[in-house]
């Protein structure tokens, strides 16, 4: 059984990353809503103090100053809680950024259930059904640090607006490190016959520690990796989801409308699959330590194995 | 940097912007649909700005030195359009096409569509956030343009513009002049002595105040008196290390007398009589 080896939280891998590539673009700025020191642009900072902009508490004009920005040919990349950029600034990423197709990179950071001590306000997981509503919006949701260094390349070449979702806990490292992201590719993490499970972000690692399991007592599960849940390959999800003819998903996020709602839409249109969503239910979060919330709100990786199990239970 | 090419005299633009108020009006009547009284009150510094201050080439809109307009107030749209129509960036005769499906005039400012336009805007106080992030970025960039952006009055209740005062305020931004068509009444706005009277949001002073006190440099100006209205321009932009506000009283509806001073004209189609009114009193002499 492969264990993974530990990793460093996205949100490190995020700030190491810009500041590496500003040394060969100076087209890239970037825009903090005051929380550089969570979501780690305090490193772009120290090497980049010109180009770097502190915005201050005002979500809603940093978003539309980005817009402003990007228009001089700049590539801003607008830092802060997940929360802040998708409700609070969302009008200003609907009108400015969305609709006119501004090169802006929206990083949301500290998303997702593991916020640490912050609760109901600060955990966002939602953010994929909203961002992935919006028209002309690309959502990428990397799994571990060497996927976030790869897909913030290609993010950064890519010409439009994107919404790229960042968590805050170490992370184990799924990915090897000549991994190079595709913008929209799915990655297949394991080849397996039983059933075919999507997963996302950083669940995709919770996915592949209970796919290991699941092998152990003899289920076999093709895992595939969604990294760009927007836009969706639809032919490669059909592929793959007809491979096995059993479909599950699992997302540190909400099951309406973000990756499970994605790969539902996909399927119900093209080749309709039993199919069950797992993450989080139609609710609120809460504080707590990251292992309780796991545990109470049923996404860890025991949680995905089990899950597994009773859906398999019911189909064959 | 150059300054615009000074061909337009003041009365020139007096022309312009009366010129303007009879094809904003042309255009809504055609539309059946759009605002008045926010664009007529724009109508001369509008004017100013296109004919006598803004550096602008209409043959190469995306030019990357030119200065910047931002209407914030989108809803004023129409001004804008009829602005950049007689100033040569797309036909006069296209202005009939005002908010017509497939249109590249839009009911509120799209810069994907319109040649001149700037920045998106018409949900209120986005678009100064983008002027902002504009004149910033230009900094970044190092171009030396100026970024002129209009606001309306009602406009300001929204928080989001002075969450940018105030960053705009920390970065010394002198290269942005916001321009505040401060016409004393917004759509419907707060009941006066009857429902038939509303209010100004703002009474005399409170909006210099305002600006003053996130940390702009304030003027105020008469906003449909175009000597003025150049001069306060010109002073505003040798104001540097702070950003400049000028507070611009205007009247809704200016030019028409039945518009004057009426919120019911914020946004309203002219019956034929009115239109016709309307046309005698801007000097063409009956409808068209």
């Amino acid at each position: 059984m492969t264990t993974l080896a530990p990793g460093k939280a996205l949100r490190v891998a995020f700030g190491e990353t810009i500041t590496e590539l500003a040394a060969t673009n100076d087209r890239i700025v970037v825009l903090d809503g005051d929380t550089g020191s969570s979501t780690r642009t305090d490193i772009f900072e120290k090497a980049y103090p010109d180009r770097f902009f502190q915005m201050g508490i005002t979500e809603m004009n940093m978003l539309g100053m980005a817009a402003g920005m990007a228009t001089l040919g700049l590539i801003p990349i607008v830092s802060t809680f997940s929360c802040f950029i998708v409700s609070r600034a969302h009008d200003s990423i609907r009108v400015l950024i969305a609709q006119p197709n501004a090169n802006v990179k929206m990083m949301g950071g500290y998303a997702g259930l593991l916020a640490g001590m912050t609760g109901k306000t600060h955990l966002m997981f939602d953010d994929v059904s909203i961002m992935r509503a919006m028209a002309h919006m690309t959502v990428v949701a990397p799994v571990d640090e060497v996927e976030t260094r790869t897909a913030l390349e290609a993010i950064i070449e890519y010409e439009g607006p994107v919404y790229f979702r960042l968590t805050r806990p170490n992370t184990p490292i799924l990915m090897d490190e000549d991994y190079k992201f595709e913008l929209g590719k799915l990655v297949t993490v394991r080849e397996g016959s039983d059933l075919t499970l999507f997963a996302t972000g950083t669940q995709t690692a919770r996915a592949f520690e209970a796919s290991e399991k699941l092998a152990a007592d003899g289920i076999d599960v093709h895992l595939v990796h969604v990294p760009t849940i927007k836009p969706l390959d639809v032919d490669a999800v059909v592929a793959a989801a007809e491979k096995t003819g059993l479909v599950m998903t699992s997302e540190e996020h909400t099951i309406v409308g973000g990756l499970g709602g994605a790969i539902a839409e996909a399927l119900a249109e093209n080749s309709p699959l039993p199919m069950k969503r797992h993450g989080l239910q139609d609710v609120f979060g809460e504080s707590g330590p990251n292992d309780a919330l796991l545990d109470k709100y049923g996404i860890s990786a025991p949680h995905v194995e089990s899950a597994v199990k009773g859906f398999l239970a019911a189909h064959r | 940097m150059t300054q615009a090419t000074m061909t337009y005299t003041p009365e020139d633009m007096a022309e312009y912007a009366r010129q303007a108020r009879v094809r904003i009006l042309e255009a809504v009547k055609h539309a059946g649909g759009g605002h008045v009284g926010g664009p007529y009150s724009a109508a001369e510094m509008l004017a100013a700005l296109y004919f006598g201050v803004m550096n602008v080439r209409p043959e190469e809109p995306e030019w990357p030195d030119r200065d910047r307009f931002v209407l914030s107030k989108g809803h004023s749209s129409i001004a804008l359009y009829t602005m950049l129509a007689l100033r040569g960036f797309f036909p006069v005769e296209e202005l009939l096409t005002f908010d017509a499906i497939d249109s590249r005039l839009q009911g509120h400012p799209d810069m994907t569509v319109t040649p001149g336009i700037d920045m998106s805007s018409g949900s209120l106080g986005l678009g100064f956030a983008g002027a902002l992030g504009i004149a910033l970025g230009g900094r970044a960039a190092g171009r030396d343009f100026t970024t002129y952006v209009m606001l309306g009055d009602g406009e300001c209740n929204e928080g989001v513009v002075w969450e940018g005062a105030h960053v705009a305020a920390r970065y010394k931004l002198d290269n942005i002049i916001a321009i505040i068509d401060h016409n004393k009444l917004q759509q419907f706005g707060w009941t006066g002595s009857s429902v038939e009277e509303r209010i100004t949001p703002y009474t005399e002073s409170q909006l210099a105040d305002r600006w003053r006190a996130f940390g702009w440099h304030t003027m105020e100006m008469d906003g449909h008196n175009i000597p003025e209205i150049l001069s306060t321009l010109a002073a505003a932009k040798e104001v540097s290390g702070v950003p400049v506000a000028i507070v611009a009283h205007t009247v809704k509806g200016k030019g028409v007398s039945y518009m004057e001073g009426n919120y019911k004209w914020h946004s309203k189609v002219p019956t034929d009589e009115e239109f016709a009114q309307a046309m005698e009193e801007l000097g063409e002499g009956g409808a068209e």
